[in-house]
């Protein structure tokens, strides 16, 4: 397939590839997708107390358009707050990257992975709140 | 370094092959079925002649070669060709999951138009069952169509096998020798074959052109035309001869006979080489098709971890093509790899390299390292290989829907 050449360039030089601390209670994790579908992406995201997102890194198995996207994806959300990180739509990256219609569904794999992050995390939070609250009485 | 390893889809012509073309074009232009004049004469002496080395390359007699526009329309006359002329003898058709398109789809035709299809499964390896076959033989059966090699996979068929059972039942048996016509030695008589296709650009020589052998004796094989028109070759395929293509296929196949007995060897040696030199470096590495019965030409490998598009994307200065559902149009992983029972994600990692006349050793040395390289950095970025390496096994993994 012919790709336009941003594409080509987050292929060829992906950013933010790697792993943070899954454990981290400011880290999300967000896995989509399933290997015999032939695309799998985990993208990650580290944020501040300030629900900044200070970092983001990704790992995908997939065709050179989910690679790219995912890169494109972390690029974009990195110095975002949590919230605007929701904020990015596949279509963004669908014309960013110039993906022809059956690559579409890497964009919207790139979008499912940064809301799944975010969710990891609020959902990381909640829980942390959650504890507090009923380890509170306990300490009186 | 830009290394073409793609000679399953199609081969460079031999400057030898457009040498013996050119004359055709310009000074030798006449139609082979013009009779009356020195022009359609000497047209109609390449075309002969061109017969004669097709023939000679399959153990045929010239007059059972008759041309075509490649081995797709060849195998629509055999499948085709074969239901309608044989309609009142019967109407069931038998050939397997991993056929090329150009079998399954005009077996597929057939079976909307009153026949009946039976396409038989492989194992692991590719190979059918010849139990199976012989089993799904009926009285209604009128033809066996059967590849030699699989494009694919590589996988070879036990066709003289094949061709004796048919015999022995009284079913006209076709193969799509594509793949294997000019590659491996083929013998009509001695594999028992009544209709055979083949390609010119598998070996070589120009597209647009092909071949098929249709049996005239012993038994006699008619196939019904699906180009009515002016009667040519004998009737089966109307239409003025490509003569230059004709002239070039059958000097391309008449290289291929002079070499077969040193050149499908050492395609088999770079080809073991190429697997070789990469199942040493990576773990993790799969060969889909038979392990010692295949084509000299054809190392098909899965990758696992990674996909299949993005390996060929990181090394695109080196042509080959994959099973993955992402090079595909229809977004499904090849057909004959899941027929194979890989596995879907293997299916999407895989890798099918090709070789050719034109192919070096040096060449095969600098995939091999740009391969290694392309599966370790692509691996590094998966997260699949970073579960694996944390010792999960995938396949317990809960996937989300998508």
């Amino acid at each position: 397939m012919a790709y336009n050449n941003k594409l080509i360039d987050h292929f060829q030089n992906p950013r933010n590839v790697g792993s943070l601390d899954r454990d981290d209670p400011n880290v999300g994790t967000g896995i989509v997708g399933a290997p015999e579908c032939g695309d799998v992406m985990k993208l990650q995201i580290q944020v501040d107390d300030n629900d900044n997102i200070i970092d983001a890194k990704f790992k995908t198995f997939g065709c050179g358009s989910a690679i790219a996207s995912s890169s494109l994806a972390t690029e974009w959300i990195k110095g975002r707050k949590l919230d605007e990180a929701l904020e990015i739509k596949n279509t963004d990256i669908v014309q960013e990257l110039a993906l022809p219609p059956v690559k579409i569904h890497c964009s919207v794999l790139a979008e499912d992975a940064v809301r799944a992050a975010v969710a990891d995390l609020k959902a990381k939070a909640a829980r942390k709140k959650q504890e507090n609250t009923e380890a509170a009485p306990a300490a009186q | 370094m830009k290394v073409y390893l793609d000679n399953n889809a199609t081969t460079p012509v031999d400057p030898l092959v457009l040498e013996a073309m050119l004359p055709y074009f310009v000074d030798k232009f006449g139609n082979a079925a013009s009779r009356n004049h020195s022009f359609g004469w000497e047209a109609e002496q390449a075309v002969d002649a061109a017969r004669a080395q097709i023939a000679d390359l399959i153990g045929a007699d010239p007059k059972e070669i008759i041309w075509t526009s490649g081995a797709t329309e060849g195998n629509n006359i055999a499948v085709k060709g074969v239901a309608e002329m044989y309609a009142d003898k019967g109407r069931h058709i038998i050939t397997q999951v991993t056929e090329h398109k150009a079998v399954i789809d005009p077996c597929n035709y057939v079976g909307k138009h009153g026949y009946r299809v039976t396409f038989l499964p492989v194992d692991r390896t590719g190979l059918i069952d010849l139990q199976q076959l012989a089993d799904a033989i009926t009285d209604d059966t009128i033809l066996v169509s059967i590849m030699h090699g699989n494009n694919e996979i590589g996988t070879l068929q036990p066709i003289a096998q094949i061709g004796r059972l048919c015999k022995e039942r009284g079913v006209f048996f076709h193969t799509d020798c594509c793949q294997t016509f000019g590659k491996v030695p083929l013998n009509v008589e001695e594999m028992g074959i009544d209709l055979l296709t083949a390609s010119g650009h598998k070996i070589h020589g120009p597209k647009g052109i092909g071949a098929m052998y249709i049996r005239r004796k012993r038994p006699r094989v008619r196939c019904a035309p699906l180009i009515h028109g002016g009667g040519h070759e004998r009737g089966m395929r109307s239409g003025t001869l490509n003569v230059p293509c004709i002239v070039g296929m059958g000097r391309a196949a008449e290289i291929c006979g002079r070499q077969m007995d040193t050149e499908p060897a050492r395609i088999a040696a770079l080809r073991d080489r190429l697997k070789n030199g990469i199942l040493s470096q990576l773990d993790e590495v799969f060969l889909n098709g038979h392990p010692t019965g295949r084509t000299p030409t054809n190392l098909n490998l899965s990758f696992s971890y990674v996909e299949g598009e993005s390996l060929m994307m990181a090394f695109d200065d080196i042509a080959v093509s994959s099973g993955s559902a992402c090079t595909s149009a229809s977004l499904e992983p090849s057909y004959v790899l899941k027929a194979l029972g890989v596995g879907e994600e293997l299916a999407h990692s895989s890798i099918r390299f090709s070789l050719g006349r034109f192919n070096t050793e040096e060449e095969i040395d600098y995939t091999i390292e740009r391969v290694v390289a392309a599966v370790k950095r692509l691996r590094e970025m998966s997260p699949l290989y970073e579960l694996a390496q944390e010792g999960i096994d995938l396949s317990t993994v809960k996937w989300g829907e998508h």
